[in-house]
């Protein structure tokens, strides 16, 4: 997306467009601005802001079972920055993150290049068929996987043994984070490929038939035309997938009743979060992670995006 | 770049600022649950005007047909109004209540396991002057003992137990050409390996929950608060560990089945008959009637094995009690309800029969009405009088530990994970040991 100029009004003729007196009209249209934002603005502050406010006080302080409320400044960050479990979480979702991640945008893309392309059948029933796993909510989607990866009883195993391979247990600690990675891939695919799909309806018929005409083939087609104008939507797919591989939470939080063994109270970031304020009762504790999770998330998050717009601009 | 809507914008966001700096001085301190003191006895006087008033008071609780039990309360006593709420989530629903200082039920369930947990935080309202005191010797001793405080107060009533015994599939044994239960844990063991040898399947199936039951059978005390600011803690004792050490020994040989309980696997595990036995609180057999419809009538139950040259023992594994919360405004007729529920023998009869909760009062214990009833799913074995013998064997000077929660999870951390072939339990019991006395010192707690 073309980055609008928000900064760079510096002429001195629009700064004293700022700056002269408004009239009554004006005033009135500015007021009612407000009026209509108010609404957004209350929740914004009641629901968003103040919570962060809260859990940054609490971060900042202490509260043991025994013994008063104690100020302790940075040194839950501190913990947390130093904190094998926190970090061995922090690993797995990077994982998630530099696996999963272009794995699924790549199956998204191919899969929307494909419907696309105009030469699938039925690609009105694929992209349905493709996107149904996303309308599943999730913990109903962690549960069927987690039935189905069992060891004794799940499809896979029972299929494993009928073609000679032995039971495969897709929830041991080696495969366990392996498997949680294709529960997030077949819920997300779908979505995404949408997202392309419809950024590709978007590009002008006229320039892929000048490419046609020029003898370029489908593929050739794909990669030079299409790719490139699909650069706003990667961006924006690839900042939301960040985002949801640091929030990973569901699949290990029902499948570690199955699969105790392999997945521990922090595996992820958000289940440790959850984990220490409800179980460790350290509500300060899980405010400092938290943040920090969050800091991390909008770091990458901005970092990626400005790689991508220096990108753009080159 | 100045321009006139800088200093506006300072404006909101210092007028911002201190709004949260006024907001959240009042969310500092902790709220200190209200003192108990060992005060007087409320006069029988003081009772009958409570019971005649007309109040409302919520009760938190979650066991099917329980509300016919309130309404026969509320016709006892016309004026008092219950409000029976069967919460989802209990313990953290209650936790985050009573950490925000509203939205506490006047009684709540409990669990056994949990309510030193409760007592710590002082949450809890003292029962003697309500005359608690004088209902212990209804009650067995180990359940009413784990409902008391530092300075003898006791905070709760026992509502329900489940003492722990073995379920096993005689037949499947008869089949391996093993003559009777393995009375011993000597014999088990040896049992195990003959079944493996025999049919492929697993004599038994374990979990790292089991630990609590077997450390209590075996007298261990790896656990103990004072009720003020000690802990004891000791899983990785010598005994302990030898615990340890065997389950990890059979599970190391593949031996004995490490599916996690009460998942789809284990009850179709049961069902199909991959597990001869299971270990079994009192209360086990009400949730696997449904699932294991294919082995009706093939089970027995027996007290579990013990060790060679011990007394017959056990431990207790979940039971719950009614306590009164310390916030609560009307106290006297949330008193009177926890005795209603908890203590009153009629009651306590229907429950055991009706909702299978395995009673905790003595006289219900020795009723031949309901320690005679036998059951199909056992092949018309009266289960309940053995369940009744064994829950005669829990050792009354076990306690658990005031953080309940931790203690679940990291139990399941540390040695749950190591619970499968190819783990080192006593590393995972020692790793727990870490990790309990670690959480204790953090939070403020005296080791002993």
């Amino acid at each position: 997306m073309t980055t609008t100029t928000m900064s760079t009004s510096s002429s001195p003729a629009l700064r004293m467009m700022r700056l002269r007196p408004r009239s009554a009209q004006e005033r009135s249209k500015i007021r009612a601005a407000y009026m209509l934002l108010a609404p957004f603005l209350i929740l914004f502050l009641c629901l968003i802001i103040l919570p962060l406010g809260f859990t940054l006080y609490l971060s900042l302080y202490t509260e043991p079972l025994i013994g008063p409320v104690r100020f302790v400044g940075f040194d839950n960050y501190v913990r947390a920055l130093t904190d094998p479990v926190f970090l061995a979480g922090l690993g797995r979702v990077l994982l998630i993150l530099f696996v999963q991640v272009p794995i699924m945008m790549g199956l998204a893309l191919l899969l929307a290049l494909s419907v696309d392309s105009g030469r699938v059948r039925g690609a009105k029933a694929v992209r349905l068929l493709v996107f149904l796993p996303y309308a599943v909510p999730g913990v109903v989607a962690a549960l069927m996987w987690g039935y189905i990866y069992g060891p004794d009883f799940g499809p896979v195993s029972q299929i494993g043994r009928a073609l000679g391979f032995g039971s495969i247990n897709l929830l041991a600690p080696e495969n366990v984070l392996g498997s949680i990675m294709n529960i997030i891939t077949w819920s997300f695919v779908g979505y995404n490929m949408i997202v392309f799909y419809a950024a590709l309806r978007s590009i002008p018929p006229e320039v892929i038939e000048a490419a046609d005409i020029d003898g370029a083939g489908a593929i050739r087609i794909a990669w030079s035309v299409k790719l490139p104008a699909l650069r706003p939507a990667i961006l924006l797919v690839t900042v939301f997938s960040i985002i949801g591989s640091f929030q990973v939470f569901a699949e290990p939080s029902l499948l570690q009743v199955l699969a105790p063994s392999s997945i521990d109270s922090g595996f992820t970031p958000n289940l440790y979060i959850y984990n220490l304020a409800f179980a460790f009762v350290n509500n300060n504790y899980a405010a400092a992670v938290s943040f920090l999770v969050g800091a991390i998330i909008v770091v990458i998050a901005y970092a990626v995006q400005l790689t991508s717009s220096r990108a753009a601009r080159r | 770049m100045k321009s006139k809507h800088i200093p506006h914008r300072l404006l909101v966001a210092a007028a911002l600022f201190t709004g949260f700096s006024v907001a959240l001085t009042g969310c500092a301190g902790s709220s200190n649950g209200s003192e108990t003191e060992a005060s007087d006895r409320v006069s029988q006087a003081e009772i009958d005007k409570a019971m005649s008033t007309e109040t409302t008071i919520t009760y938190w609780a979650n066991v099917p047909g329980l509300q016919e039990y309130v309404d026969r309360f509320e016709e006892k006593y016309p004026a008092i109004t219950v409000n029976l709420e069967e919460v989802a989530d209990r313990s953290v629903k209650l936790r985050t209540a009573l950490d925000a200082g509203t939205g506490a039920p006047d009684v709540a369930q409990i669990d056994i396991q949990g309510v030193p947990s409760y007592i710590v935080n002082g949450d809890l309202l003292d029962l003697r002057p309500y005359g608690a005191e004088e209902l212990g010797p209804d009650y067995v001793d180990w359940a009413f003992e784990q409902m008391k405080g530092a300075g003898g107060e006791v905070f709760a009533l026992p509502w329900d137990s489940g003492p722990v015994g073995m379920l096993w599939r005689e037949d499947l044994l008869a089949e391996a050409g093993i003559d009777g239960v393995p009375t011993t844990w000597e014999e088990f063991a040896a049992d195990a390996e003959t079944y493996k040898a025999e049919t492929g399947q697993y004599l038994g199936v374990f979990g790292a929950e089991t630990f609590n039951v077997l450390f209590w059978q075996k007298g261990l005390q790896p656990f103990s608060y004072d009720g003020a600011e000690t802990v004891g803690i000791d899983v990785n004792s010598d005994e302990a560990t030898a615990i340890g050490a065997y389950w990890q020994d059979l599970i190391s040989r593949d031996l004995i089945a490490t599916d996690p309980g009460f998942t789809d696997q284990w009850f179709q595990g049961l069902n199909t008959g991959k597990y001869a036995s299971v270990f079994s609180a009192a209360w086990l057999p009400l949730f696997i009637q449904e699932p294991l419809a294919d082995t009706v009538g093939k089970w027995s139950v027996t007290e579990l094995p013990q060790w060679e040259g011990e007394a017959a023992a056990s431990g207790n594994y979940g039971g719950s009690a009614n306590a009164v919360l310390a916030t609560s405004e009307n106290p006297i007729p949330a008193y009177e309800l926890v005795k209603f529920i908890s203590h009153e023998q009629e009651n306590a009869k229907s429950f055991a029969i009706n909702q299978s909760l395995f009673p905790v009062l003595k006289s219900v214990l020795a009723d031949a009405d309901w320690s005679g009833k036998t059951d199909e799913f056992f092949g018309g074995q009266a289960i309940n009088e053995v369940f009744a013998e064994i829950s005669s064997t829990v050792d009354p000077d076990w306690q658990w530990l005031p953080f309940n929660d931790a203690f679940n999870t990291s139990l399941g951390d540390d040695v749950g994970s190591q619970v499968e072939v190819g783990g080192d339990i006593v590393a995972g019991l020692n790793a727990w040991q870490e990790t309990l006395t670690s959480f204790a010192l953090e939070n403020g707690f005296t080791i002993r």
